[in-house]
C-alpha cells in the first residue's frame, strides 16, 4: 500500500514503515533505549534521503520516548533533577550538531560523517557492553554477586568542583560531568537523528555510577526534551522532518514498545545488556560494511 | 572519397528534380505534415495514495499521407521532460579503505525527469545524428556544465554518471511501442510517472518522423502538483519551518501518550 511522503518527495509502502516501526519499538521497549540508532539507518537502506532519514527520526523517538517515560513516571524511577542538567548540556550540544549538520550536507559530507559517528560510536559503544555483560553473566554463573556500584570508591570525577546533590540517583557528583555528558550526546543526537540512549546509559551507568534502577527512566526523560529539541531545530534550519513518515513510524513503534517492554522484564539485568550490545554491533558491522565496501555505482546526485 | 562526392553529386541532383517535378506535377499546394498533441488534464495531483501512475496523451497528425500512413513509415515519439533543476554529481573513491565522496560536478539545468515513449525502437526510427541534433532521448538530452570551462573528459563522465543514476532511480525512462497508432492519423502515448516524479511543470513533446526524417515537433505543459494535503505540509514545512517542528513534537507527544494507554502491556 502506497502513501506519498510529502517532504521526502516520494511514495514508501505504508506496511512497510509501519512494521519497521514495530519492530524498533519493541526492540526499544525491551532495552529501554529510544531507538533512533536503529531507525535512521533503516530509513537510510530503504532509499529516504539521509538528511530526512536523521530529522525524521529525532521526531519519532519523541514519541517511543514519551511512552516509555510514562511507564517510568508511574513506577517513579526518574530522577528529574538529573534529567534537568543533562537537558541543559543536551540543547547546548544539539545546536552546535544542527549547525556542523547543515554544514556537511551543504559539503557533501554528510553521509559520510554520519556513517563514521554511527560506526565508531556503536562499535565501541556495543562491544563495552557485551564485553561488560559477557562478564557479568559469567560471574553471575559462578555465584558472585554483581558489583556496578561499589560504595566508597570514587573515580575522578568524583574530585570536580561544583558538587550537586541527586537525591534520587543517592548521588553527590559535580555538574561538569553531568553537562558535558547531555552536551556530548545531544550534539550527537542532533547529528545522528537519535536521542542517545544507548550512549546515556552506559555513561550514566559506567562514568556517574548511577543506580540501574533509576538509569533507564531519567535517560528517556531526558531524551524527550533533547529529540524534541533537535526535532525543532532540523524543522526551522533545514525543513527535513517528513511529518507523515514519522507519524507513520510513531504508530508502529508506540505499539512495539509496550509489548517489547513486557518481553524485557522477562529477562535478566546483563542478558537484556548482552542482546542489546549485539543488536549494536550488528548495526555498528552493517554500516561499517557500507563504507568499506565498493557502493554499486560510486557516483551520486543531490540538488542544490 | 572525393570521387564518390563527384559521382554522387548529379545523381542526387536528377534525382532532386525529379522529385520537385512529380510533386508540381501531383500537386500544386502540398502542405506538410504536422503533429498535434492534446493531455486530457493539465494538471496531475499527487495525493497520498500516489505510487506512480501512467499518463496518457493523445495526439493527431494533420495532412498525413494515407500511402506513407498504410506502410506504417509515420513514427512518432513523446517525450514528458520535467522541470530543470541545478544537480550535483559526486564521485566516491577509496580513501584510506573507505568509499568517500571525493569529486564533484555541478549541473545547472538538469531536467528532473525524462521519460520517452516511440513507436518503435529508437534505432528503427532515424539515426543517431539526428538525434543529437534534436537532443532527443535520455543520452542526448542537454545538460550544461556550471563551470564550462571545466575539463571535457571529466564533465563527459559525470554528465554521464548523472544520465546513469537518473535511468536508475526510474526517472529518466523509455518504453519502446509506448506508442501506438490508433488508426491512420491518431495515435495514443502511455508515459509513465515514477513514483518519486518531482513536482512542477512538465512538458510534453511530440516529435513526427517519416521514413527516418524528422517532420515537425509539437508540445505541450502539464503541471504536477501535490494535492491539498500534502501541498500543505510541504508549505508549511518550508514557510514556518518553527511551527511545523513544534507541530511535529506535540504529535509525537499525543501519539506517545495514547499508544500508553491503548496498548499497555503491564
Amino acid at each position: 500500500m502506497g502513501i506519498y511522503l510529502p517532504i521526502a518527495e516520494m511514495s514508501v509502502n505504508m506496511v512497510v514503515i509501519l512494521a519497521m516501526g514495530a519492530a524498533v519499538g519493541f526492540l526499544s521497549g525491551m532495552f529501554g533505549v529510544g531507538g533512533g540508532f536503529l531507525i535512521t539507518p533503516l530509513l537510510i537502506f530503504y532509499n529516504i534521503p539521509p538528511a530526512i532519514a536523521v530529522a525524521t527520526g529525532a521526531n519519532q523517538v519523541v514519541a517511543s520516548s514519551v511512552s516509555g517515560a510514562l511507564v517510568h513516571l508511574k513506577k517513579g524511577t526518574i530522577d528529574f533533577k538529573l534529567g534537568t542538567v543533562l537537558l541543559v548540556g543536551g540543547i547546548a550540544g544539539s545546536t552546535l550538531g544542527a549547525w556542523v549538520f547543515a554544514l556537511l550536507r551543504s559539503v557533501g559530507q554528510l553521509d559520510l560523517f554520519v556513517s563514521l559517528v554511527y560506526v565508531a560510536l556503536l562499535g565501541t559503544v556495543g562491544g563495552l557492553m557485551l564485553v561488560e555483560s559477557v562478564r557479568a553473566l559469567q560471574r553471575a554463573r559462578t555465584g558472585a554477586t554483581p558489583a556496578l556500584r561499589q560504595p566508597g570508591q570514587h573515580n575522578w570525577i568524583h574530585r570536580l568542583p561544583f558538587k550537586m546533590r541527586f537525591r534520587q540517583s543517592k548521588m553527590f557528583v559535580s555538574v561538569i560531568p553531568v553537562l558535558g555528558i547531555g552536551a556530548v550526546i545531544g550534539f550527537l543526537a542532533s547529528i545522528m537523528g537519535v536521542g542517545g540512549g544507548f550512549i546515556m546509559i552506559p555513561a550514566l551507568i559506567y562514568l556517574l555510577k548511577v543506580p540501574t534502577n533509576v538509569v533507564v527512566g531519567t535517560s528517556l526523560f531526558q531524551i524527550i526534551f533533547t529529540a524534541a529539541y533537535t526535532t525543532i531545530v532540523h524543522s526551522t534550519a533545514n525543513q527535513t522532518v517528513d511529518i507523515v513518515l514519522a507519524f507513520l513510524l510513531m504508530v508502529g513503534g508506540v505499539a512495539g514498545a509496550q509489548y517489547g517492554a513486557r518481553a524485557g522484564q522477562k529477562l535478566r539485568g546483563e542478558q537484556l545488556r548482552a542482546l542489546l550490545a549485539l543488536l549494536v554491533l550488528a548495526v555498528a558491522l552493517r554500516l561499517a560494511f557500507d563504507l568499506f565496501v565498493r557502493p554499486a555505482s560510486v557516483y551520486s546526485l543531490t540538488g542544490l | 572519397m572525393r570521387q564518390i562526392k563527384a559521382c554522387k553529386l548529379p545523381f542526387l541532383l536528377f534525382i532532386l528534380t525529379l522529385c520537385a517535378v512529380e510533386a508540381r506535377a501531383q500537386a500544386p499546394e502540398i502542405v506538410p505534415e504536422s503533429i498535434q498533441i492534446g493531455l486530457s488534464t493539465d494538471r496531475v495531483t499527487i495525493t497520498s495514495d500516489f505510487s506512480g501512475a501512467d499518463l496518457t496523451i493523445f495526439g493527431a497528425l494533420d495532412n498525413a499521407d494515407p500511402m506513407v500512413a498504410r506502410q506504417g513509415r509515420y513514427d512518432v515519439i513523446v517525450v514528458l521532460e520535467g522541470p530543470a533543476r541545478p544537480v550535483v554529481v559526486r564521485k566516491k573513491t577509496r580513501v584510506l579503505g573507505m568509499w568517500i565522496n571525493t569529486q564533484s560536478e555541478t549541473f545547472v539545468n538538469v531536467p528532473m525527469s525524462y521519460s520517452v515513449a516511440t513507436t518503435r525502437a529508437r534505432q528503427d526510427i532515424t539515426n543517431t545524428a539526428n538525434y543529437k541534433q534534436l537532443a532527443l532521448g535520455a543520452e542526448n538530452v542537454n545538460i550544461t556544465p556550471y563551470d564550462r570551462n571545466g575539463d571535457p573528459v571529466t564533465l563527459e563522465e559525470f554528465s554521464n554518471a548523472l544520465r546513469e543514476r537518473k535511468k536508475a532511480s526510474g526517472l529518466f525512462s523509455e518504453r519502446i511501442g509506448g506508442v501506438q497508432f490508433l488508426s491512420q492519423n491518431l495515435f495514443r502515448a502511455t508515459l509513465h510517472l515514477a513514483p518519486n516524479v518531482p513536482v512542477g511543470t512538465h512538458r510534453a513533446r511530440a516529435f513526427l518522423f517519416k521514413n527516418g526524417v524528422f517532420i515537425k515537433e509539437n508540445s505541450a505543459q502539464l503541471a504536477i502538483l501535490k494535492a491539498g494535503f500534502e501541498q500543505r505540509v510541504y508549505r508549511a514545512a518550508q514557510n514556518h519551518g518553527f511551527l511545523y517542528g513544534i507541530a511535529a513534537v506535540l504529535l509525537a507527544f499525543v501519539t506517545g501518550w495514547l499508544g500508553r494507554i491503548i496498548f499497555r502491556r503491564d
